[in-house]
């Protein structure tokens, strides 16, 4: 973490969280919780995100989970690749399909619909911009247009997230705290 | 998904014009990732376009020039949510051109 204040510069408050998070996860608190509980009144992206990953959607939380670790490996953001695909590993009781997904998204074995939005948000997240031609092929795989603007919020949450974990230098943590996060991710969300 | 609209506007409004140690010109400015000067430009460009590529001298060089750690927090999360901002919004835009819908925001 590059900033002291978000490794020690809580409120008395959020300490006693991250304490109570320590003992009962039995694992380091990862930067990403850290950060949600430093100031949360200035940033606080944790409703945005909630919304965008556990609101109703047509999107499976396995789906979005997936969309989050691919627009993270689009920004070369190890923290929240390793711990999305963590998330959506862990709802779809399979390893396999997120890394291949991830590997190579025109051969991994997903459904067309999840396929031709995660070509379109990974376009998005590189280039900062996509056009109407390519959400028109997104339509043309039997997306429907509300289920383009889900997965584009979820895009906006993690192409904040991504951003703030690069710049604050998260540390992954090991295997087995990801996956109690992800746990806790599935469990209770975001807020 | 309704709510993501107002959440989203809600966001933007508290790291822009929000309680916080940064100067709201200093905030906007990063919020845009335009009109800064060094060394808080180097920085606030590799959030917005390759945050991958910071660095602990970019930070150690603005903390240099004088911000606090607060203030460093508060223009890294304006930069960063300020791309994500323009990203989004030129993809509800073609959305909107695609469907023929009146473009929301």
């Amino acid at each position: 973490m590059r900033l002291e204040i978000l490794v020690r510069g809580h409120r008395v408050h959020a300490k006693a969280i991250m304490a109570l998070i320590r003992v009962f996860s039995g694992h380091p608190v990862v930067d990403a919780v850290k950060l949600a509980f430093y100031r949360p009144g200035f940033y606080g992206g944790g409703p945005l995100t909630h919304e965008a990953m556990r609101g109703q959607s047509d999107w499976s939380v396995g789906e979005r989970e997936l969309m989050a670790a691919y627009v993270s490996k689009a920004n070369e953001c190890p923290f929240c690749v390793a711990a999305h695909s963590a998330t959506s590993s862990m709802w779809y009781g399979d390893q396999t399909h997120v890394a291949a997904t991830l590997t190579d998204v025109d051969a991994a074995p997903i459904d067309e619909p999840l396929r031709a939005t995660l070509r379109m948000l990974g376009k998005l997240t590189e280039h900062n911009s996509v056009d109407t031609d390519d959400i028109r092929a997104v339509l043309d795989a039997s997306v429907s247009p509300q289920q383009i603007k889900d997965a584009l919020a979820v895009a906006l949450a993690f192409n904040i997230t991504d951003r703030l974990a690069n710049a604050f230098d998260f540390t992954v943590a090991s295997p087995d705290a990801m996956n109690a996060g992800a746990r806790h991710l599935l469990k209770r969300g975001y807020r | 998904m309704v709510e993501i609209a107002q959440l989203h506007r809600e966001l933007v409004a508290r790291v822009l014009n929000g309680k916080g140690t940064a100067a709201p010109g200093l905030r906007r400015a990063a919020f845009d990732n335009a009109g800064l000067g060094e060394p808080i430009r180097t920085l606030v460009e590799k959030v917005a376009n390759h945050a991958y590529r910071v660095t602990d001298d970019d930070v150690a060089a603005v903390r240099a020039a004088g911000l606090s750690e607060d203030q460093i927090f508060e223009i890294v999360v304006c930069a960063a949510v300020g791309q994500a901002e323009r990203q989004y919004t030129s993809a509800l835009a073609a959305l909107a051109s695609a469907t023929g819908e009146a473009h929301e925001r």
